[in-house]
């Protein structure tokens, strides 16, 4: 990553609010909905130069960070496209045909669960419930929930993504101004 | 339909705002309770007979009346939405249709324990529900239902949304903690418990939505009255997110000790099994409870009807009963094959296993390995044995329940369903399935 890390000014601003949530010294609470934040803005992953930046804004320890972006499955190590379809795998959605819709996405994208297609701008991962089981199967996209999801409906939504970032229409933690 | 006291102005129009929400009723229970000395308000809640609606259905009033209260110490009340068991759905349904019932339990809540600063931790994937909880929370601020002198009562509370990132293990208490702490979810050791060291080591009651939000009815209408609802020690009403092979899923509001039967098969509940099939089994509380066949489940082995209420559904035991768990109702039809749905449980857990304790971290893998070998074909008599053996020496060995909640799936299936296991393995070129091999393949290779 050539260009400085640093966030906007705007972010910068969301992020002394987050950490004003907790109490003095107690800051490292704020390191989950921070590194939402990085993860946001830079490109969807956390590259280690992203982690050290947000450690060194807390003021604790890289490590720190680093075993907790590890920690947690929402947190992407590794660069993905610009629209993340996290389609469920658990249970409910397993039993009505998820599995059928993975196939069915990893064909027309010709790729496997967990890579990214060529031109950047797909990647499939494969994910644990979602919480809407009475509409599986489900499939997330940016902060989209897409229900009752059939193959025919997969190749629509697909279809709409691909003509727009869906990471920047759908994933926003900032469009709410928090206290 | 029985009283819905949680779910009762659920679809009137615009509810998720402030004012409609008021023009329901909506803040009365907080105007009676600050009223109200704060013991009198636990007295409320420890009379109404309340059990953790999470799933492990301990009375809420005991739980407040753990709280240590050190002084000047502060002490938290933390909300548990971070529903992420297989099944359950409803806590997201409430928080999104009907955002103010929660933060109003929040508030008398929070008075109720004495504490300043409450915390909803809400699950990473929940995103559009955490914007929609931030904008409620806002508007209970500008109308004075939170930040300092509350309705000019002298209390004092800031309610902030903590989001989380994508981790089933922060369901549980202690793991929320260290997450709340902005560390890896891994649960601690208890004792202390979070009553007395909690969050950042202060006094902490962490309670499910559902419990929250139930603090509202049970302040509008007295603790007893509550109490009059439902059966025995199962009081009041519960929401089940029923799913799988049924009619009509959906969220339900339905007073304990409701007949089995009728949930299942009354068009104003499930409606019965979907295409005419027949029924074979049901996970009645979340992935983590104990499988139960179709005739274990709508009669005990007593042969008496069984209830949806915590005592009935654990009648008999992990030998012939489950638990009401967290409602996370799944039903299967004759076509569901119970040894892939177990093993799609089993990688669940595998893949959330937090790693601390070997028995779980090990144990949860070996069990996935052998039921992929099963799956496949490959599998031989003694795997089946050997799968009982592994997950009785999980059950009860970890620090939090997850072991158990990976084990007892394993225990039951085997138990109830031994047959489907051997035909797997006796009869492979008949009953393996194809997809199988790929769906193994395509995991193990994205594991890579």
């Amino acid at each position: 990553m050539s260009k400085e890390i640093r966030f906007t000014d705007e972010t910068m601003a969301l992020v002394q609010k987050m950490i004003k949530r907790y109490p003095e010294g107690k800051h490292k609470s704020a390191l989950i909905p921070m590194l939402h934040l990085a993860q946001m803005e830079f490109d969807g992953w956390l590259d280690s130069p992203v982690m050290d930046y947000v450690a060194s804004i807390l003021k604790i320890q890289s490590i720190e960070v680093y075993e907790v972006a590890s920690f947690y499955s929402m947190f992407n190590l590794k660069p993905v496209g610009k629209c993340l379809i996290e389609v469920c795998r658990t249970g409910p959605c397993w039993l009505l045909g998820a599995e059928d819709l993975v196939k069915h996405i990893e064909k027309n994208l010709k790729i496997k669960d967990g890579e990214t297609t060529p031109d950047g701008m797909f990647t499939l991962k494969t994910v644990e419930c979602l919480a809407a089981c009475g509409t599986a199967p489900v499939i997330q996209v940016g902060e989209t929930y897409h229900e009752n999801m059939t193959c025919e409906s997969v190749d629509l939504l697909l279809g709409e993504y691909k003509i727009k970032d869906a990471r920047k229409t759908h994933y926003d933690i900032k469009h709410i101004s928090i206290k | 339909m029985g009283k819905q006291l949680l779910l009762e102005n659920i679809n009137v129009p615009g509810i998720e705002t402030l004012s409609v929400y008021r023009a329901n009723g909506g803040y009365k229970a907080l105007e009676k309770a600050l009223k109200m000395q704060q013991s009198e308000v636990v007295d409320e809640v420890k009379k109404s007979g309340l059990r953790g609606r999470g799933g492990a259905g301990f009375p809420t009033g005991m739980k407040w009346g753990f709280i240590a209260k050190p002084e000047g110490v502060p002490r938290h009340l933390v909300c548990n939405a971070d529903e992420s068991e297989p099944g359950t759905f409803k806590d997201r349904y409430l928080m999104q249709h009907n955002p103010h019932l929660l933060i109003e339990g929040m508030i008398l809540s929070s008075y109720a324990l004495g504490a300043n600063t409450s915390y909803i931790y809400i699950r990473g994937e929940l995103l559009y529900v955490y914007h929609i909880l931030e904008k409620a929370i806002q508007a209970a601020y500008d109308a004075g239902f939170l930040g300092d002198n509350i309705l000019g009562s002298g209390f004092n509370l800031n309610l902030y949304c903590h989001l989380g990132a994508g981790a089933y293990i922060c369901g549980e208490e202690t793991a929320l903690i260290e997450s709340l702490e902005g560390k890896r979810g891994n649960p601690r050791i208890k004792p202390p418990f979070p009553a007395v060291s909690g969050v950042w080591g202060r006094p902490t009651v962490v309670n499910n939505v559902e419990t929250i939000a139930a603090t509202v009815p049970i302040i509008n209408m007295g603790g007893e009255e509550y109490a009059k609802i439902g059966v025995g020690k199962s009081t009041g009403t519960k929401l089940i997110s029923a799913c799988g092979h049924i009619n009509n899923p959906g969220v339900y509001e339905i007073e304990l000790g409701l007949s089995c039967e009728e949930f299942l098969f009354d068009d104003k509940y499930c409606g019965g099994i979907k295409n005419g099939k027949k029924f074979k089994a049901v996970v009645a509380g979340g992935s983590s409870v104990p499988i139960l066949p179709a005739d274990l489940f709508l009669k005990t082995a007593k042969g008496e009807p069984r209830l949806m209420s915590y005592e009935s559904l654990s009648d008999g035991g992990f030998i012939s009963g489950t638990m009401l768990g967290s409602g996370g109702f799944i039903v299967l039809d004759e076509t569901a094959s119970i040894v892939k749905n177990l093993w799609n449980f089993t990688r669940f857990y595998h893949h959330e296993s937090c790693g601390q304790c070997s028995p779980c971290r090990e144990g949860t893998g070996w069990m996935e390995k052998i039921l992929n070998r099963i799956l496949e074909g490959k599998g031989k008599q003694t795997d089946i044995d050997l799968l009982f053996d592994i997950q009785s020496k999980i059950d009860g060995k970890t620090i939090c329940p997850l072991g158990e909640a990976a084990a007892w799936p394993v225990a039951s299936a085997i138990r109830h369903f031994r047959k489907e296991f051997e035909e797997y393995v006796n009869k492979p070129e008949e009953i393996v399935d194809v997809k199988h091999y790929y769906a193994v393949n395509n995991l193990q290779q994205s594991a890579k």
